[in-house]
């Protein structure tokens, strides 16, 4: 770095109604920030690169280890979180942006709650008598298949699958990649199995499995390396089953 | 009570979710609020596993011997009833997660694996690869959405709490909050409240923990009135590596799996770590204890990187560094038991902790201390009653708490995979017994007189106001960096009396200082910059806490350390030996003076502190800790 600067371009936006802007800003370089250490430099000093005062860039974040999925944006164009986005690694100016497929509340900051919804929506839990000791554990799992269990189990609902997916809009039904990954969790469980036919008429109708565009996007920007396509792929061979089923109890 | 009653718990990792779970059994609707979505509650930060007696290992391991581990950890500072009954609950409340559908690491016959964690000598730590919090929390979350489609909980989420509303008689009727989108301040009626707030981590300026540890809303109930017990008592992790915005924890699993630490033994040594000969590496915590190793709990772990880097000049480089070592294993062992944690420290530090070791010291981590809870004792089994209005109610009739926010089980220092478990079971007590207390109530919170909420309201949103249109000068951001330097300069791994004074001094200046704070943000929308502002006073309020009962304790106790007051175990010498009977009897006689739990209470001018006898009732303390 020859000019020992770290430049930011952030698109800004007041509130859900009004009009996004650009505002540049510059820090002294330190090696070692992240996005989001930066964001924090830039919120005490808060002066933009004409040197005015401004109000500081308002984004979320908590755990800083890539784990909450709090953080997620779009840095340079790709959708990821900012605290594992290494200031070394990034070119500059950095440009930070809020997720394009959700509301903006304010500036980096979106609304998320239409994945909450969606986890509610296809019932993404295993239904237990009660939180009370049975005096029983789960039925056995295989190592094999708890590793596999393991990869969908850390998704951590930040949206960058969601905002890569060329089916998934503001505008549109298609529930989005995320939510499939936890079908496949859930169904995969021994005795969240019993509740299979639930969760796959949850993905069968409108805005479901078969709005999927297989783009295949998703996986690749996926933080956790989630395999959301295989997801896809076996739950479509789930759902075939489960309609054909259908057609036998009706 | 004429109405149905009504629970809010405030806080949604998994303390808070346990707690909803079990009010929503008992058939009574939850308001839950927290600062986020709870899915991203900092328990998902929590790493290593979850501590259950399982006795699967060959092992011979018994609850009573976690009861034992985790009584001395703690350096005999926790009431011991509670922990009996944590102990001897942990294996089923396990089971219960296992249910919830947890992804826990399996054994080759399909049940749930077990690791060894430091300060124990037994596998007893259940897992999910290295991300055991992030999965207990999924399952909870999961769970309290299940009760969310029934209809029975109401989210509040991105609200901050701001206070309890208080009858006539100081009794907990409610709280105030305000909506994180329009900075809105509102009220909320409640026959009983449950903080479930986590750790204050934010207080020592940079830590392990989310930016959201603050301890904001445990302070605010402590500045009205709840009592504050232990509050010196932080455990400072010994495998960090640093940041500028967060010290990361590399889980104790990593020392549990088999990691080693070391510095080279020429100071300055300036070779690439992986040239340096086995012959030319100190492994200080190897060589200074023998029977444990590695695996020594937190507190010995930490003393000893600060000796050798402080002390003794063998820092990486000259510089706040020690190595943990994991690259004499395997690759594939490493990705299978430790993948998200050395993937962590991939990416936030550059560097392949695969073939080379890793760069850590010791942080803030962890709050023993909290929010004073009671309990009610079984004098039949010597643990608590299960169910009991007493169990974690504050100071303050009809609030309660539970998880990190508490000051319950952990007494001077916290034993690894204990947290997940104290969390857990706290929350599923807390619940019940907000329950019970509102049972017990003559009148509930609708019987309650409009204006002690309407004067609430109006109290906070004068606080607001002051700040908002404040012409002052301080920065809330800067007030913070200038608030951890000085914890971490004087109230951190080794503590003396000069510094603390220093450290007081200091933390009345800022206080003074935050009087006088401007908020940069002139919006109405998310103004993280108010929320701040609001946060760091409250943080300035808990900070004189820690500094004023660490300040007044003489002695060495778990994770609070003054050398000047050090009983030192005679080296080489062990039971029977006059001169280690002569090191006994002075132990026996601090314990006399301090083994006793540390109370603050507010006052203006600082906090009061009292002290209060620990109930020692399971197992009185006959000798002193020997890691050796």
């Amino acid at each position: 770095m020859a000019d020992r600067e770290i430049q930011f371009n952030v698109k800004r936006q007041d509130g859900p109604e009004a009009a996004p802007y650009w505002e540049e800003f510059t820090m002294p370089y330190s090696s070692g920030h992240n996005v989001v250490s930066a964001l924090m430099y830039l919120r005490e000093h808060p002066c933009n690169a004409n040197g005015e005062t401004v109000n500081p860039v308002v984004w979320d974040c908590n755990c800083m280890e890539e784990v909450c999925g709090a953080c997620a944006m779009l840095i340079n164009g790709v959708p990821r979180q900012a605290c594992a986005a290494l200031v070394d690694d990034l070119e500059q100016p950095i440009v930070l942006e809020p997720l394009s497929k959700f509301p903006v509340v304010r500036d980096l900051v979106v609304d998320r709650q239409r994945m909450f919804d969606a986890l509610l929506k296809i019932k993404a839990w295993v239904p237990v008598d009660g939180s009370w000791d049975i005096h029983r554990h789960a039925p056995l799992i295989s190592p094999n298949e708890q590793s596999i269990r393991y990869l969908f189990s850390r998704c951590m609902t930040c949206g960058c699958c969601m905002e890569a997916c060329p089916q998934f809009q503001q505008d549109s039904k298609f529930i989005g990649p995320a939510p499939f990954a936890q079908v496949r969790l859930h169904n995969s469980h021994p005795t969240g199995s019993f509740f299979n036919p639930d969760r796959l008429h949850a993905i069968m109708g409108e805005g479901g499995i078969t709005d999927c565009g297989n783009a295949q996007n998703c996986v690749e920007v996926c933080p956790k390396d989630i395999p959301l396509t295989d997801a896809i792929a076996e739950l479509g061979r789930q759902t075939t089953i489960q309609w054909i089923r259908d057609l036998f109890v009706r | 009570m004429a109405t149905k009653p009504k629970v809010i718990v405030v806080g949604g990792g998994v303390g808070g979710l346990w707690a909803t779970i079990r009010i929503v059994e008992r058939n009574v609707p939850v308001d839950l609020f927290s600062l986020f979505p709870v899915k991203r509650s900092h328990t998902c930060c929590a790493q290593g596993g979850i501590n259950a007696v399982f006795d699967i290992k060959g092992q011979e391991d018994s609850v009573w011997q976690h009861i034992v581990d985790t009584i001395k950890g703690g350096d005999y500072l926790a009431d011991q009833p509670p922990i009996r009954s944590m102990c001897e609950a942990a294996p089923g409340l396990v089971r219960t997660y296992d249910r919830m559908g947890v992804t826990f690491s399996r054994t080759p016959e399909g049940i749930m694996d077990q690791r060894l964690f430091g300060g124990v000598k037994n596998r007893r730590t259940a897992f999910a690869g290295a991300t055991t919090g992030q999965q207990l929390l999924y399952a909870a979350d999961e769970q309290v959405r299940a009760c969310e489609a029934d209809g029975k909980v109401t989210k509040y989420e991105e609200w901050e709490f701001l206070s309890v509303v208080l009858d006539d008689k100081g009794t907990c009727r409610g709280i105030a909050a305000m909506n994180l989108n329009d900075m809105t301040v509102h009220t909320f009626r409640a026959d009983a409240v449950i903080l479930a707030t986590g750790g204050l981590g934010l207080i020592f300026g940079r830590s392990t923990m989310s930016t959201n540890s603050t301890g904001a809303a445990a302070s605010r109930v402590y500045q009205q009135g709840a009592k504050f017990a232990n509050g010196e008592f932080v455990q400072f992790h010994p495998t960090a590596m640093k940041g500028h915005d967060k010290l990361r924890l590399m889980s104790e699993a990593c020392r549990g799996e088999g990691g080693r630490i070391w510095v080279p033994r020429t100071p300055g040594d300036t070779r690439d770590p992986r040239e340096i000969p086995e012959s030319e590496r100190f492994y200080f915590l190897e060589e200074w204890y023998p029977a444990y190793g590695n695996t020594v709990p937190r507190d010995v772990a930490s003393r000893a990187e600060f000796r050798v880097v402080r002390h003794m000049g063998l820092g990486v480089g000259g510089q706040d560094i020690v190595y943990l070592d994991l690259s004499h294993h395997p690759r594939a062992f490493l990705e299978a038991r430790l993948g998200a944690i050395l993937d962590m420290y991939r990416t936030f530090s550059g560097e392949d902790p695969y073939t080379g070791p890793m760069k850590i010291f010791p942080a803030m981590h962890y709050s023993m201390g909290g929010i004073l809870v009671g309990f009610a004792k079984d004098e039949q089994t010597g643990g608590m009653q299960s169910i009991h209005p007493d169990n974690h109610q504050s100071t303050i009739a009809g609030l309660f708490a539970c998880g990190e926010c508490d000051s319950a089980f952990h007494g001077a220092n916290r034993l690894g995979a204990n947290s997940l478990l104290s969390a857990t079971y706290s929350g599923m007590i807390a619940g019940d017994a907000s329950v019970a207390y509102t049972k017990g109530l003559k009148n509930g919170s609708a019987d309650t007189a409009d204006r002690h909420f309407e004067s609430e309201k109006n109290r906070q949103e004068e606080i607001n106001q002051a700040l908002i249109s404040s012409d002052g000068t301080e920065n809330p951001f800067a007030l913070h960096r200038e608030l951890g330097e000085l914890m971490q300069e004087h109230v951190f791994v080794e503590r003396d009396n000069k510094g603390l004074d220093k450290a007081l001094e200091g933390i009345r200046q800022l206080r003074a200082r935050s009087a006088r704070m401007r908020v940069d943000d002139k919006a109405t929308r998310v103004n993280q910059s108010l929320s701040w502002a609001r946060q760091i006073q409250d943080m300035i309020v808990l900070a004189e806490v820690i500094a004023k009962g660490a300040r007044m304790r003489d002695e060495c106790r778990g994770s609070h350390y003054k050398a000047e007051f050090e009983l030192k175990i005679p080296e080489g010498k062990f039971e029977g030996d006059p001169e280690f009977e002569r090191y006994k009897a002075k132990w026996k006689a601090n314990n006399e003076k301090w083994l006793k739990i540390t109370v603050a209470t507010h006052a203006k001018d600082g906090p009061k502190i009292d002290y209060r006898p620990v109930d020692l009732s399971v197992l009185a303390p006959t000798k002193p800790r020997d890691y050796r």
